[in-house]
């Protein structure tokens, strides 16, 4: 049990929520049960979506012979890979090798301990928990790079490396758009901000939305800017090497954070588990499947950037409009914190149309040439 | 003022793949479905007529591979040679069609049927009845303009799928 040095066992349980029924650990089994579980069943649900949504966007059908629909062929993926052969490098730093897949899932489930499914209904309602997260979930890019070293393979090593720069690229903007959502919310808690948003805050926050999305979809290494292991071209970047169970974990690690970042969207930004008629823990789940759909949608329509590209769009794009952002929310708070909402919602979106059609004709890129 | 720089060529890209998703796929589920083939095709595997042949073996000698093998016995009484053995290596035929071009008796033909997959590698070496044209392996109106007049005019490309 987690004790400061101050507090004995009585004086912790009274600090404790008085809802938690039977004490901590009863709370941490449950949840943690459940985080499993939602974690798992979703990602299969996504990497069926994935794949029967693209294969129709593409005009094909997707894997349709296991089961209705296709539905099983996740499990027939998973039972694949799990009989591969385990094969490590001969000059694999065995170590580092093995400890990469554990330490880049990890973290990416330990984002789901501070997501609402529900009013209260979490593993920690930490205070701080939006700050958790975006600490939490830089620490799996710590795995992808001891995977790229560990194998010692100069390819793996090379995917890993721009995966890292990408992911430490796209952090800035991510976590600037955040600030916009908890200056309105005024609370890093998650669950005080989706009981603060009685209008979805992307109405708020058209823009905060929209680079928040942009970014999250860079740092997760989803497509367009999924260049370091760009699946139709190389064989995978930084884990080439990698087969068998340790290769699912990695699979799973990408479908994984996929499900965090649409579970963030969700709670920052669509007003996480609040609708109206279904149960709570429903609305959370159809907003998550949508907002993944939205990331299928636009894998499936944009084509793949180059590595200039991605840093030009985090650096010269996304930074300065994530800023100005900051700034007119800032004001918004400070000047009308009580103002009419729909004038503020219809400000916001113009600001944002305006602000990405002066952007766009900013942005230039180096065309990857340097003039010596 | 150009847009496709403000952002709406992805959002044009974004319509064009949402009503992909809502059209019907192309995809043709091979053992259930398979394609219309159309009756004007050249077809790539080989219909032998042992009525019109006489064995002259013109057919063995304009094949680039060297797979026709033919063997023939001289039938003294009627006066002509009769074709014991018509044999193709069908394994190493490139489908080219020198043979039906080059037939001086209109005893071989191009043929298109959908199944031409083998078991084994010996299946491949097919020999007198097994060239002979049927319902399966119906001819193909390659170097035939007699056949092709009877044929429906239709383009090569059918849409239609056929269920089993």
């Amino acid at each position: 049990m987690i004790t400061s040095p101050g507090l004995n066992l009585e004086q912790y349980r009274q600090i404790l929520p008085p809802d938690w029924p039977g004490g901590f650990w009863w709370h941490w089994l449950v949840f943690t049960i459940i985080i499993i579980v939602f974690v798992l069943l979703l990602v299969m649900g996504y990497i069926w979506l994935e794949r029967r949504g693209m294969g129709r966007m593409q005009a094909r059908l997707g894997p349709n012979r296991l089961g209705p629909f296709g539905l099983l062929q996740p499990v027939a993926d998973a039972i694949k890979v799990l009989i591969k052969e385990d094969l490590v490098p001969t000059n694999a730093d065995k170590i580092v090798h093995l400890l990469a897949p554990i330490v880049a899932f990890t973290p990416t489930l330990m984002i789901f301990a501070v997501v609402p499914f529900q009013n209260g209904a979490l593993l920690a309602d930490l205070n701080i928990g939006i700050l958790y997260v975006v600490a939490i979930s830089s620490v799996s890019t710590v795995g992808v790079f001891m995977a790229g070293w560990g194998s010692n393979n100069k390819y793996s090593l090379l995917g890993a490396m721009r995966n890292v720069a990408a992911v430490v690229s796209y952090e800035i903007p991510l976590v600037l758009s955040i600030i916009g959502v908890v200056l309105i919310a005024g609370s890093l808690s998650l669950n005080q901000i989706v009981l603060a948003q009685d209008i979805p805050f992307i109405l708020l926050q058209p823009l905060g939305f929209l680079l928040f999305f942009i970014a999250g979809c860079a740092e997760i290494n989803r497509s367009p800017f999924d260049l370091m292991e760009a699946d139709s071209e190389l064989v995978a970047g930084f884990h080439t090497e990698y087969s068998g169970m340790k290769f699912a974990l990695f699979y799973l690690v990408e479908y994984a954070e996929a499900l965090a970042i649409a579970s963030i969207i969700t709670t920052l930004f669509l007003g996480g588990w609040r609708g109206p008629l279904l149960p709570p823990w429903l609305w959370f789940v159809i907003k998550v499947i949508i907002v993944f759909f939205v990331m299928v949608w636009t894998r499936t329509t944009l084509p793949r950037v180059r590595i200039d590209q991605l840093m030009a769009l985090a650096w010269k794009f996304l930074l300065p409009l994530a800023l100005i952002n900051l700034l007119i929310t800032g004001i918004q708070v400070l000047a009308w914190p009580d103002a009419l909402p729909w004038g503020v919602i219809f400000l916001n979106f113009a600001i944002a149309v305006v602000l990405v059609l002066l952007w766009s004709k900013l942005f230039k890129l180096g065309w990857g040439r340097v003039e010596v | 003022m150009k847009f496709e720089r403000y952002g709406i060529g992805i959002a044009k890209g974004l319509t064009v793949t949402i009503r992909h998703m809502f059209r019907h796929p192309v995809t043709t589920q091979y053992p259930e479905q398979r394609l219309n083939i159309s009756r004007r095709t050249r077809g790539n595997e080989l219909v032998w007529d042992s009525n019109n042949c006489t064995g002259c073996a013109t057919c063995a000698k304009t094949c680039p591979q060297g797979v026709i093998q033919v063997v023939t016995a001289a039938r003294i009484d009627e006066n002509k040679y009769e074709v014991e053995k018509f044999e193709v290596d069908t394994g190493y035929c490139i489908s080219c069609g020198l043979c039906v071009e080059a037939c001086p008796f209109d005893a071989l033909f191009m043929g298109y049927a959908y199944e031409r997959a083998k078991y084994r590698r010996s299946e491949l070496v097919q020999t007198n009845e097994m060239l002979l044209p049927s319902e399966e392996r119906r001819r193909s109106a390659y170097m035939h303009p007699e056949l092709a007049d009877g044929l429906p005019r239709q383009t090569l490309l059918l849409e239609r799928n056929t269920e089993e």
